[in-house]
């Protein structure tokens, strides 16, 4: 910056201002395809969707907030709105303590096979969600289940997995954890990487324990990524489709929908788009305050722009 | 580095004291048995598809056998099967077209974005910045409904270039905002002595900024295909007919129907549609999990 404004400084006041016009005009044009994207295939989609949901299912006539009222009437969906919470809540704790603990284990053992050792464990993060799912669901099928046959060698009786409402929520659970976690211990392993090792030493010569040093030295350190990863991931398992869409479809008996999954089953299968739109609406509070909070914490880049 | 050299430091110091060692010791082992549950948690679902799709349709309807290894033979008939007598290479040409052209797309939209966002400051570009990370936050299962309706306006329903159209939504934003971390670190004296060289802006991208990021554009290269790879409630959305589906979505829908021992042509047909990113990632991991931590650990 020091040497342009010196070189220009000669030539004089008016081709620095024409030198920073160009510069800011280069820095639009190189944003234009961004801003096409983001405006045109998110925000105006975004706006869209709010037009859309309030006509009606023949997309002629404006009703107003009629389809949301209509919604409120519907036990199945404050059976959607229940679940989906339930779901993103209980999946996303499992997620961050798994993640958690095996990050830790991974972190404990010598150097040199953690990389072995992280790599195995990333699998179920690298395989499609949609494709691990079908897998998943060969294993709790009624028949031929094997995870069934694991439990009979243990004379434990075969579990309805998908087929009753509480095994079939507990089982899109366990999938989205299993899917999940990787992420938080990736994330984890590289933020307990980043904790100075001399915290470490100064509270083992205070005389901390292993506990002591967790709870004092790598939980406070590790604050904002705990608090980044677990909001994300609120976020993203809140709008879950693929896994709950591949194991269950939405049953037994709507049981097992999430936002997204009803949306579908509404807007696409039954071809109320108006109402799907007005389903999928009902995300966006909870997805904006999570926003609100994480922006909060990430804060420090945008600043540096 | 440190943790080895401190691993090392530790070693000695133990050595000394026998039952510190011991310890140790016995540390390691809950760690690696720890370890060992983690890993058999995290693998057996891969490993049970991959034995179902080696299993013969006699193996995998008896109720008798033990499930979870091979014991009347290998056989890959479910494999040729898949390759000879399925749509299922048409939905691997569809996904790889797909998939490389996002990822195109992609690198051209965020590099260019990256480099105005990170180095010419212009009025709005704070704000922008915001704005890219939100959409980052805005989930596709908010968009698909309406999104439909313009995929649906421009003609593109069941036509896999309407994934080429929106893909770029769930790629571009995190692609950007790791690419503006990247060039961030580039120190300011380089693209001084470039522009004091006479070097255009794009000149300065293409000779400088490129080459030094070169780690964070093969991480958010790869960032971008996974994605575009294992995308699923588009394609679910607006495709339909079997010569423009694509691997999750053809995988999942289609090859379902059929007999009622279809297991193992189903399990060969996800293993193998899972196969490219999976073999990118064994190869390039590093890369990979540099594009997923950098996101918000450097934030």
């Amino acid at each position: 910056m020091v040497a342009i404004t010196a070189t220009d400084a000669g030539t004089g006041g008016g081709s620095l201002r024409r030198l920073l016009r160009r510069r800011s005009t280069i820095a639009v044009l190189m944003c234009v395809p961004l801003l096409a994207v983001v405006l045109g295939l998110v925000a105006y989609p975004a706006v869209y969707s709010l037009f859309l949901s309030m006509l009606n299912k023949a997309e002629t006539k404006f009703v107003g907030l009629d389809n949301f009222l209509f919604l409120f009437k519907r036990e199945t969906f404050w059976m959607v709105v229940r679940q989906s919470i339930l779901f993103a809540l209980v999946a996303v704790l499992f997620k961050a303590l798994i993640g958690f603990i095996a990050a830790h284990t991974i972190n404990t053992i010598p150097a040199k096979g953690q990389r072995k050792w992280r790599g195995m464990m990333m699998v179920p993060w690298v395989i499609p969600a949609a494709l691990s799912t079908l897998g998943w669901w060969w294993l709790f099928e009624p028949t031929y289940s094997a995870i069934n046959w694991l439990l009979a060698e243990f004379a434990i009786p075969a579990v309805p997995w998908l087929s009753q409402t509480f095994w079939a929520r507990f089982s899109v659970i366990v999938v989205n954890v299993w899917f999940g976690a990787p992420f938080f211990l990736i994330m984890y392993l590289a933020a307990l990487k980043s904790i100075p090792e001399e915290l470490y030493e100064a509270a083992a010569i205070d005389g901390a324990n292993a506990w002591q040093r967790l709870v004092f030295v790598t939980l406070p350190m590790m604050r904002n990524i705990i608090a980044i990863t677990v909001l994300f991931s609120i976020i993203v398992t809140f709008a879950n489709f693929d896994i709950v869409r591949v194991l269950t479809q939405g049953g037994p008996r709507n049981s097992t929908h999430l936002f997204a999954t009803y949306a579908f089953r509404l807007g696409i299968e039954s071809g109320d788009i108006p109402l799907g739109a007005a389903v999928s609406l009902f995300m966006f509070p909870v997805l904006a305050v999570l926003a609100f909070v994480i922006l909060r914490n990430v804060r420090r880049r945008i600043q540096a722009i | 580095m440190a943790i080895a050299a401190e691993a090392r430091a530790a070693g000695r110091w133990l050595g000394r004291t026998a039952s510190l060692s011991r310890d140790r010791r016995w540390a390691l082992i809950a760690s690696y048995a720890c370890l060992v549950v983690f890993a058999i948690m995290f693998l057996f679902p891969p490993y049970y598809m991959l034995v179902t799709s080696l299993k013969t349709n006699a193996e995998i309807a008896a109720l008798t056998t033990n499930p979870w290894i091979i014991e009347q033979g290998i056989t890959f008939e479910h494999y040729w099967g898949l390759l000879a007598e399925s749509s299922f290479p048409i939905y691997f040409k569809n996904t790889v077209i797909v998939a490389v052209l996002v990822v195109a797309i992609t690198m051209v939209i965020s590099v260019l974005a990256a480099y105005a966002l990170s180095r010419l400051k212009f009025w709005g570009s704070g704000v922008l910045a915001t704005g890219i990370f939100l959409t980052y936050l805005v989930p596709d299962s908010l968009l698909f409904i309406p999104l439909f309706k313009v995929v649906g306006s421009l003609g593109l329903l069941n036509s896999y270039w309407a994934l080429v159209l929106v893909y770029p939504t769930l790629t571009v934003p995190f692609c950007t905002w790791i690419m503006i971390g990247y060039f961030a670190s580039i120190p300011k004296e380089l693209d001084e002595a470039a522009l004091i060289d006479g070097a255009n802006h794009m000149q300065m991208l293409w000779r400088v900024f490129i080459p030094v990021a070169l780690p964070g554009l093969v991480a958010a290269a790869i960032f971008a295909f996974t994605v575009s790879w294992a995308a699923f409630i588009y394609p679910m959305a607006y495709l339909y007919s079997d010569d423009q589906l694509v691997l999750t979505v053809g995988t999942v829908t289609t090859l379902i129907r059929g007999d009622v021992f279809h297991w193992g042509g189903l399990m060969s047909g996800a293993l193998l549609a899972a196969a490219p990113p999976v073999i990118l990632y064994a190869f390039l991991m590093d890369y990979y999990i540099a594009g997923l931590t950098s996101g918000a650990t450097k934030g």
